[in-house]
């Protein structure tokens, strides 16, 4: 009977080679990134800036114009309206400024009557909108530094630099992209963001341990002295994670997908954000994480062999 | 060595006992979750407390602010209102599923300070004269709708309308007030108006010794049964803003939680079909598990009075990936130790055992995360954290120890033994000779 099996770990990849073509494209995304966010900026929705959002739905096809007249009605101008749904039977309209608590009720009391369907109004002030950025700003960094602190004291430091760089750079890349579709970043946005660093996290950490583990098997037997006997490891253990990373962000991605197709409009961009978020912590866990670790593990190595050695020399 | 059927027969008892459980159960537990207002529809608002005239807000004032605002909820009738005291100086509010968001919207943030002035406004009783729960609404001899309410004291009334009656007019009226504001509001600007900002300014006919008095002015009978609701649940003791509202209509809300309910259930079949795919034997039994999962977090999740929103039902379904993860890990493992060429009982207990070490700390640092957000998150983040704290750690149980439980009952009763495929291993992998 055929049995599916990726079988990475017999396979003869070498994933440790091109590394410095991946540093390069791991920059070049960075880059581009903070190109994309210099220029075109984040949109932030209401719920980091101020103003009101009205969410609305009818039983027929909606219009811009006829969003603009039914508004015109009740004597208020959206700023912007977009239309969505399968036929454009749901639609939602924002406003720069909070509105007023009668103005919010005239409106749910008239799209009640012309549509059939109570909306959805939520108003934010600016001085809410604020703290809820800086705050979930605060807690991203905390939410990291808790991370790196825990890696740090289970593994070794350099392994919580390394998975830290590549949380961050999966984080960025989320939020690069959010910048160059210029989707709404909201609360929802924020959860995502954290859940993506959750599963980096998880991921670099599952192939960190499988180095650890390999290395002090090698250890018993010889000493690690140069840089190719650490490569191997690091590309064994890859090899050896490999399907499992594989099976775990198929899996997850099958949840984000059809959470991102099939889901309601209202957390549509918390799973796309979930979505690219996967593809971004893969390949850092497959192609930068490790490689990174790699690097700077080697390095420190031979700082200590050089450092006895002086004073080993001394009369 | 035989095949221990005992074994299997645990398995399938275990099984069977766990389907009738969850299908005669689920039902219930599916019931019982509180939804949050995105997915029933209903109203936030999350209000500022403004300091009074010294500029202090003490805890008191937030204290008897939130039991007002609660009385005032109860009397809309709402199933599972929640007030919440944030920060120092806010309250939010949340109405699931409330019919009337109007009238929501406008009995919570009423001030209801009524208040008796001359036509100098100057003060003459406030709502703190008021006995407690004595205002009713009815109609007067004119049929005309009033609201009735009892003063503490009868004396003091007297006192004052006996005062007034010797004043000429306009001088002898008594201008009763709701949220008379000093800055906006005297007697004689509004006397000239069609609609006065005041209630009603009767003249006083005689000294009244009594402790019950009624108010005119009302337009309709609800007006005034609205008022003395009001009245009746207590005045705010300091001014409120909104600074933050979120109103839910109803079908959207359904809308949301059936779209999203749908595609969590595609997302989990298709995840519980692949793993069957892939791994098999293992496949079943994580299939398995992973339904006790959900379950198990729907149960927890009720126990703790979480309430589930949009992203919770996503950091739901985002567990269960958790929990195939700690799956995946497992199997990957056993596979390897079996491909080595240990027997399946000693892969097994291997593989258990190396994932389990990995499983922790992977999980340790999602929780870490969750932690923070529920810490520093606001009201829907923190759903969201809530959510996924209890699916890591229910995800351990059954992930972890339901799944080799399961697994075990298999392994030992030694019916598995070089039945390779039903692991997903091809057999000319095998290592030979360990």
């Amino acid at each position: 009977m055929f049995a599916v099996d990726f079988k990475f770990a017999d396979k003869n990849i070498d994933l440790i080679k091109p590394r410095k073509s991946f540093f390069a494209f791991t920059i070049l995304v960075v880059l581009a990134g903070a190109i994309l966010l210099s220029t075109f900026g984040l949109n932030l929705g209401i719920d980091f800036s101020s103003g009101t959002r009205v969410d609305f739905m009818a039983d027929e096809p909606l219009t811009e114009e006829e969003i603009e007249n039914e508004f015109a009605e009740i004597g208020l101008a959206p700023d912007d309206i977009t239309l969505a749904g399968d036929d454009n039977e749901q639609a939602s309209a924002q406003f720069i400024g909070a509105l007023e608590q009668e103005e919010v009720t005239d409106l749910q009391v008239h799209f009640d009557e012309v549509f059939g369907f109570e909306p959805n109004v939520s108003t934010v002030s600016p001085q809410i909108g604020r703290e809820l950025a800086i705050n979930s700003l605060i807690a991203t960094g905390l939410a990291s530094l808790g991370i790196v602190i825990y890696v740090a004291i289970r593994f070794e430091f350099l392994y919580g630099l390394a998975a830290i760089t590549a949380l961050l750079y999966d984080a960025f890349f989320v939020i690069s992209v959010f910048s160059l579709l210029q989707l709404e970043i909201n609360i929802p946005f924020i959860a995502a963001v954290l859940t993506v660093i959750g599963y980096s996290i998880n991921d670099t950490i599952v192939t960190f341990d499988r180095i650890r583990e390999n290395v002090s098997k090698e250890e018993e037997e010889r000493d690690i002295e140069n840089f190719e006997q650490l490569a191997g490891i690091v590309n064994k253990s890859l090899l050896q994670t490999l399907t499992r990373s594989l099976n775990t962000v198929l899996t997850v991605l099958f949840a984000a997908v059809a959470i991102w197709l099939l889901g309601s409009e209202a957390i549509t961009s918390f799973a796309f954000a979930i979505v690219l978020g996967l593809i971004a912590g893969t390949y850092s866990s497959l192609f930068f994480a490790a490689q990174l670790w790699l690097v700077w593990k080697n390095k420190a190595i031979k700082r200590q062999q050089n450092k006895p050695a002086p004073e080993a020399e001394q009369p | 060595m035989g095949t221990k059927w005992g074994r299997i027969g645990a398995f399938f008892a275990i099984v069977i006992a766990l389907g009738v459980l969850i299908s005669q159960t689920a039902f219930d537990v599916a019931r019982s979750t509180n939804l949050g207002l995105d997915l029933q529809g209903g109203f936030e608002v999350l209000y500022e407390l403004e300091p009074d005239d010294e500029g202090e807000l003490t805890e008191d004032d937030i204290e008897a602010t939130a039991s007002a605002l609660n009385e005032r909820v109860d009397v809309l009738g709402v199933s599972e209102p929640s007030i919440t005291v944030e920060g120092e100086d806010r309250i939010r509010v949340q109405l699931p599923g409330v019919e009337d968001q109007e009238e929501a919207r406008e009995l919570l943030s009423t001030e209801a300070n009524l208040s008796f002035r001359t036509v100098d406004d100057e003060l003459l009783l406030s709502g703190e004269d008021l006995e407690q729960g004595g205002a009713s609404a009815g109609f007067n001899d004119a049929n005309q709708p009033i609201v009735q309410v009892t003063l503490q004291d009868g004396e003091a009334f007297g006192d004052i309308t006996s005062e007034l009656y010797e004043n000429t007019p306009p001088e002898d009226s008594l201008v009763i007030w709701l949220d008379y504001d000093e800055d906006e509001h005297s007697f004689y600007d509004e006397i000239g108006e069609a609609d006065p900002a005041f209630l009603s300014a009767p003249s006083v006919p005689q000294p009244l010794y009594t402790e019950d008095v009624s108010i005119e002015g009302m337009e309709s009978l609800e007006e005034a049964e609205f008022l003395a609701e009001m009245l009746n649940a207590g005045s705010l003791p300091v001014q409120i803003e909104e600074v933050y509202s979120n109103a839910v209509g109803a079908s959207l809300g359904e809308q949301a939680l059936e779209q999203t309910l749908f595609a969590g259930m595609i997302g989990v079949a298709l995840i519980l079909a692949y793993m069957v795919a892939y791994y098999r034997f293992m496949g079943v039994i994580a299939a398995i598990t992973l339904s006790v999962y959900i379950y198990l977090v729907m149960i927890l999740f009720n126990s703790i009075q979480g309430v589930l929103t949009l992203p919770g039902i996503a950091a739901l379904i985002l567990g269960v990936g958790m929990a195939v993860d700690a799956n995946i890990l497992t199997y990957e493992r056993i596979k390897e130790e079996i491909k080595q060429g240990r027997s399946m009982r000693s892969a097994y207990r291997l593989g258990s055992r190396r994932a389990l070490g990995t499983i922790i700390d992977a999980n340790i640092t999602t929780i870490i995360a969750a932690a923070v957000l529920f810490y520093f998150g606001t009201s829907a983040v923190q759903g969201f954290a809530v959510m996924l704290i209890v699916s890591i750690l229910t995800s351990f149980i059954t992930a972890v120890y339901g799944s080799r439980l399961l697994l075990g009952l298999w392994i030992n009763s030694r019916s598995l033994n070089r039945k390779y495929w039903l692991f997903g291993v091809k057999e000319r992998d095998v290592r030979r000779g360990l």
